[in-house]
């Protein structure tokens, strides 16, 4: 699955009628079936990358890679251009330079649905959660080509069997990640009534529903309790054990220093530094660029 | 790597392609327009046209232009600056004339016409006489009435119906303000009338030629309040703290999200404006037409609407510009087409704006 | 489905909630034509209409709530798409020695000629309006049912669309082609089964009730036109009760989102947007081309008619395909065909004979005290009031209760029961 260079040149159709993904027969669980993922290589390189909003320069010419397997850390003060990086890696914005690869494969100026079809899926700063929708509705539109969204399948009497299947199988990976990370008490509320924190737990949740290589995830702690903050940090811990890769973009200092083993800073657009917290914590420019900003 | 990178760049070739074509179209148009001035006839461009039919055409379309165009600022500003699609707004024009027309009436006909067919508009209008040289008090008078009665109506919806939902989306406004076109619509068709009525005199308007065109006294009209009226708001916008700020707020919508929800005294201030030329437009256009129903505003509001996208919504000079280019366009594509076609072209060109340049000529708010 | 009971339930409750609607209907005009003194044969016309009405808005309802309700798709062209629909089939069925002509092809190809016309439409509006945000989708479908209009309207093409005046050579329904030999005229010799049923209709029959034969058609085709709706609304159920339902929500909801879940909105929607342009069609030629109507003319496609749609959904309530119904049938009965008929009655009862025709005249004598004059002029102009009436429950229902009377239920968009935990059950019944 994460073979370098991996499926690069094979055009992930995003068509709706493609051959089952989600297999029922051989198909475990989505977090059985990260546990036996054996993460190596550099699933996600970007390079020279760089956005230009009317003359203002969000980016200028940031690269950085992030291996397989780890839980990296993306900071910088407000404004060193992390969420466009983020906007430009996920297809929300299309760079003005440079090029993002996503396995090996050029992904750079796909659509965001193209990105996400590819394994590389993230959450929002803001978190998106469906509001009128169930949280058993959002977090069961999120599996990738499921067979019941042709409407031809899904009206057909024949076919709507299997569409019901796989539905039912869906379900359960479903409640299992709710419980996963303890959401199940809630799966029937509508996702407009969590609070801050759960909003964040569904986003992610919902996240890996869709079975990613790698999640970036945008300040996934902002307005989060402490105590759902300890617990999100957990599973993002569990999860990484399991061989999810995260890029994981926070602009509190402490927390990025304590969990992320490899760490990227930004800085007016560009990246300052890189490496482990040690190296971050001596390196010179870094301190000079949070002179002054709120560090923790 | 090459296939799906291309994906974007396909995207933005087909658009370039889009242009390419319709600017050829345009073109191929304006070749075959000078052919047929110059009576040359090759194969599918050429034919017979008089000099004089086009600038006709050119002369009406300017007068309904500069009609829209006023009627669109009042849009664009509405649209930009409580961010929703006014589709009242043509009921509004409507309303004008009808209030604007029955002051006009009572003072040109008092005395000599039943007072009651003088206020509902229903007198022969070959009685009443009316024209800006025969009775150019009541005209002007009327113009006046028709500004400020649009101007209560605008504010007074705007207290009724959107100040208690000015933190709801677009899309609830929009809804609202179809409501609020029906109000008005049949309100004006309960008060006054579904019939068509003429209400200017023809044989009182006088008239001359120049360049082949038939010019009369109600076009010159037109020009000249419209020009007025243009110099007002260009005045009103760049020099005054209100209008500045109304300028700056329509221009750039991340401004207005940045500032937060504009001041009540500056939503005002957009109705005033916005509404006062609404009810200036409706007027005006019985003077370009001669006649009225209680229909007329609501199916000119589609060209305003097309005008407003074509100049970017929330410019104020490119409404301006927007209006003239759809009034223009709907009566020179009758060159080529049929006369019920005039319009339906109008909205091909409004298309044609969305399709690949939806900020519009004045690169307004941001639409996809 | 493997929803079981409350699935069940819930289509216990929907079937009540219509069943209670139609016999508030039947209820309302049985009193109204008692007190217009309709003869029996009249009543039943008239409740016949008004199933009528019910049954065609509930089409076009359904197919607006699928583009507005279920994909946040905001369509304001209905009128135009419905048009397509009936010209098309029209087009395709009506005779070929007719003026204007037609291919003189059955009706089913008609009728699926109208639909698949409708879509194409659909995807030639859609493929640039959809990128739009939704306000400018508005006004160009609203732009584009115009041209519509006007096309149909033009004299350029009235040799084959008939202009203004519209086609007047509608090819016989299915029902008269079922009853009569010769289906175009309602006097000649009926098949066997059409003799039976006009027999049975007329003389013996229900009890003391007899009704001619244009009664027992156009009752006929119009239990075939509810026939279509029921069809309809399960087709749609089914639809949104699916992956694919979840879809459309969640692009009405945030695009964004689901885009970034791997979905390909765009085409969700373009393919949204064809479905129900496709239904919309249906719509039109149920409505324009089925029973009562002679001919299928322009001018009965204004945006008017859209948004007499929007209100009946925006009532039912946006998201539900059974509040779409419910606001078709409510708004239809209610709001349409009703208040005229009040309106006749009033003017009846309070004995006003000679109304003020304008309403200056109506206003004079309530100076005097004298109201029976204003209130004969606005009986007079019930069409106007209606619209009135309209514009302020529009507004009332976008302020104060903007879900209506059904959107504001949950109404899940999946194919099973999501509430079953792996735990409780395991899965194993599949549907049917």
């Amino acid at each position: 699955m994460s073979d370098e260079p991996g499926p690069a040149t094979t055009n992930i159709p995003d068509d709706v009628e493609t051959p089952d993904e989600l297999d029922p027969e051989s198909h475990d669980s989505a977090v059985e079936e990260a546990a036996k993922r054996t993460p190596r290589g550099i699933p996600l390189r970007v390079d020279g990358l760089r956005k230009e909003f009317g003359g203002i320069t969000a980016v200028d010419g940031a690269s950085f890679q992030v291996e397989a397997g780890s839980l990296t850390g993306l900071i910088g003060p407000n404004g060193a251009g992390k969420s466009t990086t983020f906007n430009c890696i996920t297809g929300v914005h299309t760079p003005t330079a440079g090029q993002v690869q996503f396995n090996g494969e050029n992904i750079t100026g796909l659509e965001p649905h193209e990105v996400a079809n590819r394994g590389l899926v993230r959450t929002f700063q803001i978190a998106r959660e469906l509001e009128e929708m169930t949280v058993l509705e959002n977090m069961m539109l999120a599996p990738k080509h499921q067979r019941g969204e042709s409407v031809v399948r899904s009206v057909t009497p024949g076919l709507r069997r299997d569409v019901v299947s796989q539905e039912e199988e869906l379900r359960e990976e479903v409640w299992e990640m709710l419980e996963f990370f303890e959401l199940d008490h809630i799966a029937e509320v509508e996702a407009g009534t969590l609070s801050g924190g759960q909003r964040k737990l569904l986003e992610m949740a919902r996240a890996l529903m869709t079975d990613p290589e790698m999640v970036l995830l945008d300040e996934p702690l902002a307005g989060v309790n402490p105590t759902l903050e300890e617990k999100l940090l957990e599973r993002i811990h569990e999860l990484r054990e399991d061989g999810y890769t995260f890029l994981f973009v926070e602009h509190d200092m402490d927390i990025i220093m304590e969990h992320c083993e490899h760490i990227i800073v930004m800085h007016q657009g560009k990246v300052l530094a890189e490496g482990g917290a040690d190296d971050i914590r001596n390196n010179e420019a870094v301190v000079e660029a949070y002179l002054g900003e709120d560090v923790s | 790597m090459g296939a799906s990178a291309t994906t974007a760049r396909g995207r933005e070739l087909l658009a370039r392609l889009g242009v390419a074509v319709t600017l050829g179209g345009a073109v191929l148009l304006l070749i075959d327009l000078l052919a047929q001035l110059a009576r040359v006839d090759l194969w599918i461009i050429g034919g017979e046209l008089a000099f004089s039919q086009l600038m006709n055409y050119l002369w009406t379309g300017l007068t309904l232009g500069l009609i829209i165009g006023l009627a669109g600022v009042g849009l664009s500003l509405t649209y930009s600056i409580l961010n929703f699609a006014n589709f009242a707004h043509g009921d509004y024009l409507t309303l004008g004339a009808f209030s604007g027309w029955s002051v006009a009436y009572v003072i040109a006909g008092l005395g000599t016409i039943d007072l009651a067919s003088l206020i509902l508009v229903d007198a022969p209008s070959s009685n009443v006489g009316a024209s800006v040289t025969n009775t150019p008090v009541a005209v002007v008078v009327g113009l006046v009435v028709a500004i400020v009665v649009t101007v209560a109506l605008g504010l007074a919806l705007d207290r009724a119906v959107y100040k208690p939902m000015r933190n709801s989306e677009g899309i609830s406004l929009l809804i609202a303000s179809i409501g609020v076109a029906f109000i008005l619509r049949y309100l004006a068709a309960l008060i006054f009338g579904t019939g068509r009525r003429g209400i200017t005199a023809p044989s009182e308007i006088p008239s001359m030629t120049v360049l082949g065109v038939q010019v009369n006294a109600h076009q010159l009209t037109i020009l000249v309040v419209a020009l007025v009226a243009m110099m007002a708001i260009h005045l009103l916008l760049q020099r005054t703290k209100i209008g500045k700020a109304m300028r700056a707020m329509a221009d750039n919508r991340d401004l207005a999200r940045i500032t937060g929800i504009p001041t009540e005294r500056m939503i005002t201030a957009t109705w005033v404006l916005g509404s006062g030329l609404a009810g200036a437009s409706g007027y005006m256009l019985v003077l370009a037409r001669g006649t009225l129903g209680f229909n007329d505003g609501y199916l000119l509001l589609l060209l305003i609407f097309a005008a407003v996208i074509l100049g970017g919504i929330g410019s104020v000079y490119g409404a301006i510009v927007g209006g003239l280019l759809i009034g223009i366009t709907s009566r020179v594509a009758l060159v080529w087409v049929p006369g019920e076609f005039g319009r339906p072209v109008a909205f091909g060109l409004m298309i044609l704006f969305l399709l690949f340049r939806p900020s519009g000529l004045f690169g307004g708010v941001e639409t996809a | 489905m493997s929803t079981d009971t409350e699935g069940r339930s819930r289509l216990v409750t929907d079937a009540g909630y219509i069943a209670g609607a139609m016999l508030l209907l039947y209820v309302v005009f049985l009193i109204l034509g008692t007190l217009q003194g309709y003869p029996v044969a009249g009543i039943i016309s008239s409740l016949q209409r008004v199933t009528f009405l019910v049954a065609v808005y509930g089409l076009a309802v359904l197919a607006l709530n699928l583009h507005w309700g279920y994909a946040g798709l905001f369509n304001i062209g209905v009128a135009g798409f419905m048009a397509v629909g009936v010209y098309t089939s029209v087009m395709l069925t009506a005779p070929v020695g007719a003026s204007p002509p037609g291919l003189g092809l059955p009706l089913p190809v008609g009728i699926l000629g109208g639909m698949l016309a409708a879509a194409l439409v659909g995807l030639i509006a859609g493929l640039p309006a959809l990128r739009l945000r939704s306000d400018y989708l508005a006004i160009m479908t609203v732009a584009v049912s115009e041209i519509i209009r006007f096309t149909y309207n033009s004299n350029t093409f009235s040799q084959f669309t008939g202009g203004a005046s519209g086609f007047d050579s509608i090819p016989p329904g299915p029902i008269r082609q079922l009853l009569l030999q010769d289906a175009s005229s309602i006097i000649s010799e009926p098949t066997p089964l059409g003799a039976a049923i006009f027999q049975f209709m007329e003389f013996s029959g229900i009890g003391w009730i007899s009704l001619g034969r244009p009664d027992t058609i156009n009752i006929l085709s119009t239990l075939l036109i509810v026939v279509v709706l029921v069809l309809v609304y399960a087709f749609l159920v089914r639809a949104v009760n699916s992956p694919y339902g979840r879809v459309l929500k969640s692009i009405r909801e945030d695009e964004v989102a689901a885009q970034s879940l791997g979905k390909n909105t765009s085409r969700f929607k373009l393919k949204t947007f064809m479905l129900g342009c496709a239904l919309m069609g249906l719509a039109g030629i149920m409505w324009f081309g089925a029973i009562g109507q002679s001919s299928v003319y322009p001018n009965a496609f204004r945006p008017e008619i859209t948004f007499y749609i929007f209100i009946a959904l925006i009532i039912g309530g946006a998201g539900s395909n059974t509040g779409s119904v419910l606001g078709g049938a409510l708004f239809a009965g209610l709001l349409f065909e009703a208040p005229p008929r009040v309106a006749t009655i009033l003017t009846d009862a309070l004995g006003v004979t000679n109304a003020p025709d304008t309403i200056i005249g109506a206003l004079g004598p309530i100076a005097s005290g004298q109201l029976t004059p204003m209130l004969g002029f606005l009986l007079d102009n019930m069409s106007q009031l209606r619209f009135i009436f309209v514009g302020v429950l529009l507004i009332y229902l976008i302020q104060r209760r903007p879900e209506g009377l059904l959107g504001h239920r949950s109404e899940i968009a999946a194919a099973t029961d999501l509430s079953v935990r792996p735990s409780q059950s395991k899965g194993g019944e599949t549907d049917e």
